[in-house]
This record gives C-alpha cells, sequence and structure tokens, in this order.
C-alpha cells in the first residue's frame, strides 16, 4: 500500500486503537456503570436514532451552529477587510476586537438568555459572537500581509485603488479568512453545547445535561461521540472545500 | 530628446526619531528612447530608491523626474516594473492570468488578451506553461512570467529591480540572454539596476556609475559600445570595459565596506 490509501490506513488504525483503549479502560480497568465500553455506547445510539431522539437534537445544535456562523462570518469578513485596509478604521473598531474577544461567548451566556430568551435568538448570537472576531482578526491580519510589491505591481500595471482591492488584496487574503472560518468552526461547537447547556428546549449539549438529572451515563456517551464525529466531520468538510473549490487559495499549500 | 529625465532628484527619509537620513542628492540622469541604461551601484548606494521614484512609489524630496516630458506623479501603465523576488506575482492566477492582469485591469476583451499574452509567453520562452501557476514554476520561470507581464501591457519603458539576483548562475546567465534578445525585438527603453559589473556590461548601452551611499549621485557614466559577439566575458574589449567600470566603482565599494564595519 502507498499514498493516498496508505495514509487513509494509518489514520483508520489510530482510530480503531481510540476505540480499543476505551474498551480495555471501560470494561477491565474502571469496570464500572460510570464508565460505559464502546459497543454499549453504540447500541444506546443506535435506540436513540431509531426512536428519532438523537436526529432532533443533531439537527438543533447543527442547525444553530450553521446560522451562527455563516452569520458571523459574513458579518466578520468585510468588517475585516476594512480594518485591514484603513488605519482610521483599525484604530476605531480595535477597541471593539481587543475588548470583547477576550470576553468569551461561554461568559456572555447569562446575558444571551436574559436578552433573546432560552429559543433560537439566544443560541445564534453565542455562535455569532464567538465566529465574529477570530473571523475578523484573522482578515485584517491578511490584507496587512499582502506583499506590498503585489499591490506595487498592480499600479503600474494600470489598475486603479478599487481593481486594486477587489483583485489584489482580496484574493491575496482568502487564506486568511478561509482559516479564521475553520478555527470559527471549532469554537462553535465549544459555545454551542455550553449554551445548551445552560439553556435550551433541545439539541445536544441540553441532552447531555437531562442525561445526568436520570443518571444516563449511555446517553451522555452518545452526544460527546456524536460531537467528536460532528466536529471531525465538519473540519474535513470545510477542508475538502478549500481544496475543492478554492485550491489556488489554499492556506496549506 | 531623451525618454526619462531626472534634473537634481534628492530622497530624504525621515527617522521615527527624528534624525534624516539623505538616501540620494543632486541625482540628474537622462535616458533617450531604446535605450538600455544600467544603473550600477554598490548595496546601499540608493539605486532602488532611484528606481522606485521613477516608478512613482516614492515621491522625490527634491528635483524632479518626466517621462517624456511629463512629470512623474505616481505609478502608471507607461513604466512597467519588473522586481526581484517572486512575490509580486498573484499566486491565484496561473502563468496565463498574471500576464494578461494589466490588460484585463483596462478593459481589454478577454479574447484579445488571451491571445496577447499567450504571444508575450512565448516571447519570453513559456510556450506551453500557460495553466501553471507560479509555485508550480523554477525562480528563472517566474521572472520571465513578469517580464512577460510588463510587455504584453505595451509600458513605454522597462524598470527593472535586479530582476535575476535571486537566481542560480547558469539560470541568470541565460536570462541575460535571453533578456537581450528581447529587448532588440521589441526595442524597449530599459532602466535596469544591478550591482553586478559583468551583468551590466552584458546588458548596457550605456552604464551609470553611482557614489557609495549616502547621500549619492551619478560618478559617471561609460558608453559601452560592444556589439553582441564582443559580450562575452573573455573577449578583449569586454575585458577593457570591465576595467574601465573597475576603476570607476573601485573606491565606491572600499568606501561602502567600510561604513558597514
Amino acid at each position: 500500500m502507498r499514498g493516498p490509501l496508505r495514509s487513509v490506513g494509518i489514520y483508520l488504525l489510530g482510530f480503531a486503537s481510540l476505540f480499543l483503549i476505551w474498551h480495555v479502560a471501560a470494561t477491565w480497568i474502571l469496570n464500572s456503570v460510570l464508565f460505559p465500553p464502546p459497543w454499549r455506547v453504540v447500541v444506546k445510539a443506535i435506540e436513540l436514532a431509531r426512536d428519532g431522539t438523537l436526529e432532533e437534537q443533531v439537527s438543533a445544535s447543527l442547525g444553530r451552529i450553521a446560522a451562527g456562523f455563516a452569520g458571523g462570518s459574513l458579518i466578520g469578513i468585510p468588517i475585516g477587510l476594512a480594518i485591514g485596509s484603513f488605519p482610521i478604521v483599525r484604530r476605531l473598531l480595535e477597541p471593539y476586537t481587543e475588548f470583547l474577544r477576550f470576553i468569551p461567548a461561554t461568559a456572555m451566556i447569562t446575558v444571551a438568555v436574559i436578552w433573546f430568551g432560552i429559543g433560537e435568538g439566544s443560541k445564534i448570537f453565542l455562535i455569532i459572537y464567538t465566529t465574529v472576531f477570530i473571523v475578523i482578526i484573522n482578515t485584517a491580519a491578511g490584507v496587512s500581509a499582502v506583499a506590498p510589491n503585489k499591490i506595487r505591481a498592480a499600479r503600474s500595471l494600470g489598475a486603479s485603488s478599487a481593481q486594486v482591492f477587489f483583485f489584489v488584496a482580496l484574493p491575496a487574503t482568502v487564506p486568511y479568512i478561509l482559516t479564521g472560518m475553520r478555527l470559527a468552526m471549532a469554537n462553535s461547537f465549544v459555545t454551542i453545547i455550553a449554551a445548551e447547556l445552560v439553556a435550551a428546549n433541545n439539541g445536544l449539549g441540553k441532552m447531555i445535561w437531562d442525561s445526568r438529572l436520570y443518571m444516563l451515563v449511555d446517553q451522555i456517551f452518545v452526544a460527546l461521540l456524536v460531537l467528536g464525529l460532528l466536529g471531525f466531520t465538519a473540519d474535513r468538510l470545510f477542508r475538502w472545500g478549500i481544496y475543492a473549490f478554492a485550491g489556488r487559495f489554499s492556506p496549506v499549500t | 530628446m531623451s525618454l526619462v529625465e531626472l534634473a537634481g532628484v534628492a530622497k530624504v527619509y525621515r527617522s521615527l526619531q527624528g534624525g534624516d537620513y539623505t538616501a540620494v542628492r543632486d541625482f540628474s540622469l537622462e535616458i533617450r528612447p531604446g535605450e538600455f541604461f544600467c544603473l550600477l551601484g554598490t548595496s546601499g548606494c540608493g539605486k532602488t530608491t532611484v528606481l522606485n521614484m521613477v516608478a512613482g512609489f516614492e515621491a522625490v524630496s527634491a528635483g524632479t523626474i518626466s517621462i517624456a516630458g511629463r512629470p512623474v506623479a505616481g505609478p502608471a501603465a507607461d513604466r512597467g516594473v519588473v522586481f526581484q523576488g517572486d512575490d509580486s506575482l498573484y499566486g491565484w492566477l496561473s502563468a496565463l492570468g498574471n500576464v494578461e492582469f494589466g490588460l484585463r485591469m483596462r478593459g481589454m476583451a478577454a479574447a484579445e488578451r488571451r491571445e496577447k499574452a499567450h504571444r508575450y509567453l512565448e516571447l519570453v520562452g513559456l510556450t506551453g506553461q500557460d495553466h501553471k501557476h507560479p509555485h508550480e514554476l523554477s525562480g528563472g520561470m517566474k521572472q520571465r512570467i513578469q517580464i512577460a507581464r510588463v510587455l504584453a501591457n505595451e509600458p513605454q519603458m522597462l524598470l527593472m529591480d535586479e530582476p535575476f539576483a535571486a537566481l542560480d548562475a547558469h539560470t541568470r546567465a541565460d536570462m541575460q540572454h535571453e533578456l537581450k534578445r528581447i529587448c532588440s525585438t521589441t526595442e524597449k527603453t530599459v532602466l535596469f539596476i544591478t550591482h553586478d559589473i559583468d551583468e551590466a556590461i552584458i546588458l548596457a548601452d550605456r552604464i551609470g556609475v553611482m557614489n557609495a551611499g549616502p547621500a549619492s549621485k551619478l560618478k559617471g557614466i561609460i558608453d559601452v559600445r560592444l556589439q553582441e559577439s564582443e559580450r562575452e566575458r573573455t573577449h578583449d574589449r569586454f575585458v577593457a570595459v570591465y576595467r574601465q567600470v573597475h576603476e570607476m566603482i573601485r573606491d565606491e565599494v572600499a568606501i561602502s565596506l567600510k561604513r558597514a564595519q
């Protein structure tokens, strides 16, 4: 085996070892009802998938992440571009970005619930909040990192200021924007669970919290397993999307 | 009538600590249409500063620069610039996309600019590389893209800032001959910056030698007057010109070395 097949094989081996260690630890070392082995979690997961509970919780959480992540990116990218392009905008907005980004979204949960209730509003607000600053900072850094010679070359080829922005600065910044969005995606998973733990009608965080009340440890582990899988899949999809649709902007190469 | 005229040009940089640094002072030079002019100087003598002012990237502190009688006010399409490194190329565009960039900015129709860009890629010896991206190409090929990009835009003159300095010796020699060939076909006016005496003699119609910085100016101009067949490092007449240039720049090298210590 060689090339991509080999790397996929090694990957699967890594995953297999994770489940094996889990199994050994749960069955022989700890052997406690408080730490279920993987097969029990999988059986429980199938059961929850059959009766529709799992789908409801997953789609609730994912829907919130998708809405907030899209909103945060749409707000963050233009602001980041403006901060990176105009020193005056940077000075005006830096108090916001440099102040607010140190207040974690999890610290804003109670405020969000008071303002927007325990429904979708507070969740989407928190995901936007957790997304927007990372996207802004990465986008602005990207604009500042554009090689001055790229801009000089464009000017002496006859490009106007607007053309320099749209045809040079913007495409040169895309890798930074995508990196910011990828980091924001990871943060969104943290934030949504925390928010749903505190106050929500459904979602994976709510599922974990409810399971705790009834000591349904298997069910907690189902939520954890699903979270890991969802996060992993979302990140892979994002990376795959970068390669497929914006390979030439790829931050990796 | 000269195409480029620098008259009493000075450039003063103000440092953050408040002190002034005069890079060039009282710099005057005229370049004729169709001429290949090499500006030769030791490192740190301000030759890039001169090019940046002609390109319009930096403003003069005193004096005037005019192109065909019109004073320079910022960069414009009449002066194409070839940079030393490859960071001026657009990594997200193909070789063809890079070469047609200027034409696209100026609104030329797609089919027409494609055809033209393609022709210039051929001229610089990049036939069949149209769809490759800069990161897939070697250093020498990337400099060829830069040259094609500037030529396709059909500027009045080329400004080249040590474009071959980062290349290996073999590729550099290749590129020097290619450039010579391209320039005799297109009859472009060129201002070429270098610190390499050999390179200057191989390429130039005239060589301007600069004083060591700071506050440097033009020390003297040497007419090269060599036939193409004489532009070989071992040719007697080449060696004679080399001596002449070396004579002029030797003291400046000594001064700049002393300053660096």
